[in-house]
């Protein structure tokens, strides 16, 4: 009985294991594309992004996405039926930068292409490759661009930064210190929030990245010191919220802010002169950028290199502001609306 | 008659020289701390009022700029929304319910709200009007699910909030509406965000709706039938039924109401929020449970003043800010937090243990 279990179960699962490459061979290429969740715009984008580049390559693809960012189960759950399928490649937007890189290295062993995109494995080499904005310069653009901005006035500045989560993701970090940067403070240790001791800082406090939190973080810092003039926000959102504080204290002509994303409804608000300046990025390219790359590895095995420099392949950022400064690049916001998402 | 048969048969006047006294228990001297136990178990908003003041003189000192007209009143602001949204909890809650998707009944209501006005071109009155409709709507669901179909009110509304939440993302098309649109369009729905000031203090219209319905519903639950059903059926439906009281009717109409309430909340916090945004408020819900638990109102059911969670709110929010001025990295309110409601609750517990 026992014997006869072991046997029945080795064929079944060696069938499984050598049909899935089979399939794949006598069909297209396929791919996977795993996000965070298929709420966010952003994530919205990316699989536009890479549907439609996949219908142009003719490439297979199978979108999978978290039920709500940090759904870490689904998204192994979807590795592994990519894996089931004989997918030639894989995009993830990992919600666990650590605990997913077991099942990938699986894929992986398999001859699978694994690109991340928008957020890295940690380590960044559990991928093959990854496609993400560089958010420490995205960070860096908004910080130059707000210390030319203010002039002479940057010597003797109040910031106040409204970051993300208590948490402080990755993300959260390079913005917030590459900002900071940026505007020309010693930031200390670079992976570290808040141990900065220049005294042009009024405080950090935390948003969710919304307006509610935007908000109540704004009024939070006012009260810490009414005389903030520069704000540094981990998103639009975030921003649109903080502003509204500002409009409350009757404060919003005299206060720069800043941010990063550059989705639609954050573009129109530097274009009414709510947010001074934001970078932009870009996941539909990202995803577009993700297929071609596995349709070429399915080609002839290439795999994608980092661009100079970094440990990733860098998708771009650009910052959008009518109100351009010298030594510091940005496109219109024209531009930034022809190119926005969300 | 009855006098001369009363003077024939005169037994009671032996009685004249016995103890008179109605029979008692002996007084027990308590010590200060079981005076102050039976008087916390007779007051039972005294707890949390007590917190708050001793919190709000704690951080006057320790934290700077904390203590002035001016914040107090912001922290009454930053509270509101979640204050409102703790009102339509502690109904449920009373009940010995829960309700798990009163935020998300709440972003789904503003986004109604916003698109109907914005997108449909439905005059805002209207507009607001449907969006509570839907609310009361909402409730009808969980009402309907708990009392006919009769799961746990965790149960129902750990569905429901994902269904309205879905629902939220769906009408949506998960935008947000921003404030520029809504000014020109529909300043209406941004009425609860204008400010008022009473000397140094700024208060918008979304606190004084805050208030009035605590204040509405504290009539209502102590001064009408219908409330003290709901404590009825919160402490004992069983024997509420058995007293004729139509529980099924009331749980429905409680949580009809909740849902209304969460409507209200709706509008009143596009005025705070400023745009119409569906990811907003996405932790509500358990903030509003926080502060009912610890403004005093048992998970059990039954028991609890329904002013407790409107200073229950206000704890909260004082500590955040409190801690913010101080200096205090983000990470310790949620940890003041989490020792506010196990405090909270222990206290509860203390208090009914109450001997005598």
């Amino acid at each position: 009985m026992k014997i006869r279990t072991l046997i029945a179960g080795t064929i079944l699962s060696s069938a499984c294991a050598f049909a899935a490459p089979a399939l794949a061979q006598s069909g297209d290429v396929s791919a996977c594309l795993i996000t965070k969740t298929d709420i966010n715009p952003f994530f919205v984008k990316m699989k536009e992004g890479a549907t439609e580049k996949a219908k142009e390559l003719g490439v297979k693809l199978s979108t999978y996405a978290g039920k709500v960012d940090g759904d870490h189960e689904t998204q192994v759950q979807a590795v592994e039926s990519c894996i089931a399928a004989g997918a030639k490649g894989i995009l993830i937007t990992a919600s666990d930068t650590k605990a997913i890189t077991g099942v990938v290295k699986e894929a992986r062993d398999r001859g699978i292409l694994v690109i991340a995109l928008d957020t890295p494995l940690e380590p960044i080499d559990a991928a093959d490759a990854t496609f993400a904005t560089d958010n420490f310069k995205a960070g860096e653009l908004i910080g130059e661009w707000a210390k030319a901005t203010l002039g002479d006035k940057a010597a003797d500045a109040k910031i106040a930064l409204l970051d993300l989560s208590p948490a402080a993701p990755s993300v959260d970090v390079l913005r917030d210190q590459g900002f900071l940067k940026g505007f020309g403070v010693d930031i200390k240790d670079e992976k570290t929030i808040g141990d900065e001791d220049d005294p042009r800082i009024v405080g950090h406090d935390v948003t969710s990245g919304n307006e509610e939190g935007g908000r109540t973080a704004m009024e939070n810092l006012l009260q810490k010191d009414p005389n903030v003039n520069v704000v540094y926000t981990i998103n639009e959102p975030a921003a649109a919220g903080a502003y509204e504080a500002l409009k409350s204290f009757g404060m919003e002509d005299g206060v720069l802010i800043v941010s990063v994303d550059g989705g639609c409804p954050g573009v129109k608000n530097v274009q009414e002169g709510v947010i001074g300046a934001t970078s932009q990025q870009y996941p539909l390219l990202m995803a577009s950028k993700g297929i071609e790359a596995i349709a070429q590895f399915a080609k002839d095995g290439t795999v994608p290199k980092p661009t100079d420099g970094l440990d990733f392949v860098n998708t771009g950022v650009n910052l959008v502001t009518d109100k351009p400064v010298d030594g510091v690049p940005s496109i219109s916001v024209k531009e930034g609306l022809d190119r926005c998402w969300g | 008659m009855s006098e001369t048969k009363s003077r024939d048969n005169d037994y009671e006047s032996s009685l004249k020289d016995s103890d008179r006294a109605v029979a008692a228990f002996k007084p027990r001297r308590r010590g200060a701390l079981g005076t102050a136990q039976h008087f916390l178990h007779g007051s039972p908003t005294m707890v949390p009022v007590i917190v708050l003041l001793l919190s709000v003189a704690a951080f006057g000192i320790a934290a700077p700029n904390f203590f002035s007209a001016f914040n107090l009143s912001l922290i009454m602001q930053q509270v509101a929304i979640v204050g409102i949204l703790a009102a339509a909890q502690s109904l449920v809650i009373l009940t010995a319910g829960i309700d798990l998707s009163v935020a998300a009944v709440m972003v789904m209501i503003s986004v109604i709200m916003g698109r109907l006005s914005v997108e449909f071109g439905i005059p805002v009155p209207v507009a607001i009007l449907l969006g509570l409709v839907c609310g009361a709507g909402t409730g009808l669901l969980n009402g309907l699910l708990v009392t006919k179909v009769r799961l746990p009110p965790f149960i129902t509304t750990l569905g429901t909030w994902n269904i309205f939440l879905a629902l939220n993302y769906y009408f949506s098309n998960r935008e947000t509406i921003r404030s520029q649109t809504l000014d020109a369009e529909a300043p209406l729905l941004k009425l609860f965000g204008e400010r008022f000031t009473i000397g140094g203090a700024v208060l918008t219209w979304g606190v004084v709706l805050m208030v009035v319905i605590f204040v509405v519903l504290w009539f209502v639950l102590n001064r009408t039938a219908w409330g003290r059903h709901v404590y009825a059926i919160g402490d004992d439906k069983e024997a509420a039924e058995l007293a004729g009281i139509r529980t099924d009717r009331t749980l429905v109409s409680v949580y009809m109401l909740a849902g209304g309430i969460c409507a209200v909340a709706a509008w009143a916090s596009i005025g705070r929020v400023g745009s119409v945004s569906p990811t907003s408020f996405f932790e509500a819900n358990l903030e509003s449970i926080t502060a009912v638990v610890i403004g005093g109102i048992s998970l059990f059911g039954g028991r609890g003043s329904i002013m407790g969670p409107m200073i229950g709110a206000l704890i909260v929010g004082v500590f955040n800010s409190g801690l913010r001025l101080a200096g205090v990295d983000v990470l310790w309110q949620l940890f003041a937090t989490g020792w506010l409601i196990i405090i909270a609750v222990a206290i509860d517990q203390w208090i009914r243990k109450v001997s005598s």
